[in-house]
Order: structure tokens, then C-alpha cells, then sequence
């Protein structure tokens, strides 16, 4: 501590340990959080059913989703992801939380246990938009690999992904059964 | 800087540093505001470095105090190291 260099370094080194550990007890921080996310999705009608020229079914269909997400925010959250499009053309802004979000359909099929088609996403800058309810087509196109659809029963899945600021990125679900899809194609 | 104000800077620096990062953190946490938090501890982080950084006067209250040259003369240096050096040198030849 004797010349100016020495004090700065001291202060630096340990300025910077204490940062880390602070942003380790942010990270901890949010064990303390029960989130009690709520969400709905309602199929209001299928818009058609085709068989591909190649043989694949293809279903459209438009929702209805309600969402109450807001309590997956914490202070140590900096993106909240609710689709399964991870990153791709999302807005990397560092000093704006904000989450992700995405709904996928899942069924089973002879060949595959779990089949996961991603039908709409969206970003969510702020907590404040974290409860909405919309009314979409799917976004992404909802083919099967093969002709497995007719009458086949199928969830409609909500997953996010939580990015924190600090810590670690951690993603959760909530499953809707009972949907079905129609028995006939419809072209 | 004196060796009194090098312990009180040492000192001053570590206190300093945790009562800022705690209240940060405490602050943050409560208003739900990581950036806040950063930003309290980036002020105390400067404010720290201002403090116990430059060599400021309170740091220089207690000067060391050398014996005069004259209270020096008076005691003479042992001469037991020149005698070394000259048995070194002898027995080197």
C-alpha cells in the first residue's frame, strides 16, 4: 500500500472480487422466487387440413392464448424466452430484460415417442407485457413428418426459457391436453 | 504515506467496499433493480478509489522520526561488516 499503483491495484482486485460475489447472491437470489405462472390456449378452429403432395399432413389452426407469466420475473431477470425459436432474430439487448416465449404441439406417433412442432413464439420485453392474451394463427407451419394426424389427440405445450443476468438460464413448461385434430382432411 | 496511513488505507478500502457492495445489493434487491445495483456500487467503487487511492494528508499524520545527524555521528555504525568484507577478501586470496 505504499505507492499509488499498489492502492489502485488493491482497490481494483478487490472491487472486482465483491462483484463477483455480489452477482452470486443475485444468481441465489432467485431461489427465494415461487413463480405461479398460469396459462391458457384454446383452439378456436382448425382452418384446414391437407395432405402435402409428398404425403405429409399439415393441420392450421388459430388459438386463442392467455397467459399470466409475470411472477417468472425477477430482478435478475434479463430475458424471459416463450418460443422455441431460441435467439434467432431476437433483439440481444443487455440492459432490457426481457423473456421468450413459445407454444409447441406434442404427440405421439408410431415412429417417434414425442413429436414437437413449434407453432407460435414471441419475446417479451417487460414485465408489464408478461400477462397478455392473443388471438393467432400458427405462426409456423404445423406438418407432420408423414400422415399421422387424422384424429389424433395432441398437447399444446407453453414453454420459456428464463435468461438471468447473472447465473444460470434455466426453462420451464406447462402442458394443455384434450386437443384433437380432425378426423378428415378437410381439401 | 506514512506506515499508520497505509494500515488506515487498507483499512478504509475494505470497509468501504463492503458496506457499499452490501447496500447495493440490499437497495437492488429491494427496489428490484439489478442495474441500480450496479450503479451504487460503481459510485462506491469511485468513491473508495478517491478516498484511499491519492495520497491525501490525512494519510501523513504520523512522519517517521529519524535521529539527526549529529545524535547519528554519536553512535557510529558497527564496523563489524567492513571487518567481514576484509576476511572475505583475505580469504578469497
Amino acid at each position: 500500500m505504499h505507492s499509488f499503483g499498489y492502492r489502485a491495484n488493491a482497490v481494483l482486485t478487490f472491487a472486482l472480487t465483491i462483484l463477483a460475489l455480489m452477482c452470486a447472491i443475485a444468481s441465489f437470489s432467485d431461489n427465494f422466487n415461487f413463480p405461479s405462472p398460469s396459462a391458457e390456449i384454446q383452439i378456436v378452429g382448425f382452418n384446414g387440413f391437407k395432405k402435402k403432395p409428398h404425403g405429409n399432413d399439415e393441420v392450421s389452426l388459430t388459438m386463442n392464448i392467455t397467459a399470466d407469466l409475470q411472477s417468472l420475473f425477477t430482478w435478475n431477470t434479463k430475458q424471459f424466452i416463450c418460443s422455441d425459436k431460441l435467439g434467432f432474430g431476437c433483439p440481444m439487448t443487455i440492459w432490457n430484460p426481457f423473456f421468450f416465449v413459445f407454444v409447441a404441439a406434442e404427440y405421439e406417433t408410431p415412429q417417434n415417442s414425442l413429436n414437437q412442432v413449434s407453432l407460435w413464439d414471441a419475446i417479451i420485453l417487460a414485465k408489464e407485457h408478461a400477462k397478455f392474451w392473443i388471438q393467432t394463427k400458427n405462426k409456423y407451419r404445423f406438418v407432420d413428418q408423414g400422415s399421422n394426424l387424422r384424429g389424433k389427440d395432441f398437447n399444446l405445450t407453453l414453454h420459456w426459457h428464463v435468461m438471468p443476468k447473472t447465473g444460470k438460464m434455466f426453462a420451464d413448461k406447462l402442458v394443455m391436453s384434450g386437443f384433437r385434430i380432425p378426423e378428415e382432411h378437410s381439401v | 504515506m506514512d506506515w499508520q496511513g497505509q494500515k488506515q488505507a487498507e483499512l478504509w478500502m475494505q470497509i468501504l467496499l463492503l458496506v457499499f457492495s452490501v447496500g447495493a445489493l440490499a437497495t437492488g434487491y429491494i427496489i428490484g433493480s439489478f442495474r441500480m445495483m450496479m450503479l451504487i456500487y460503481a459510485g462506491g467503487v469511485f468513491f473508495t478509489t478517491l478516498v484511499t487511492v491519492p495520497n491525501w494528508p490525512f494519510f501523513n499524520r504520523h512522519p517517521l522520526k529519524w535521529l539527526d545527524p549529529s545524535e547519528a555521528e554519536k553512535h557510529p555504525k558497527p564496523q563489524k561488516a567492513v571487518v567481514s568484507k576484509d576476511k572475505k577478501k583475505s580469504s578469497k586470496k
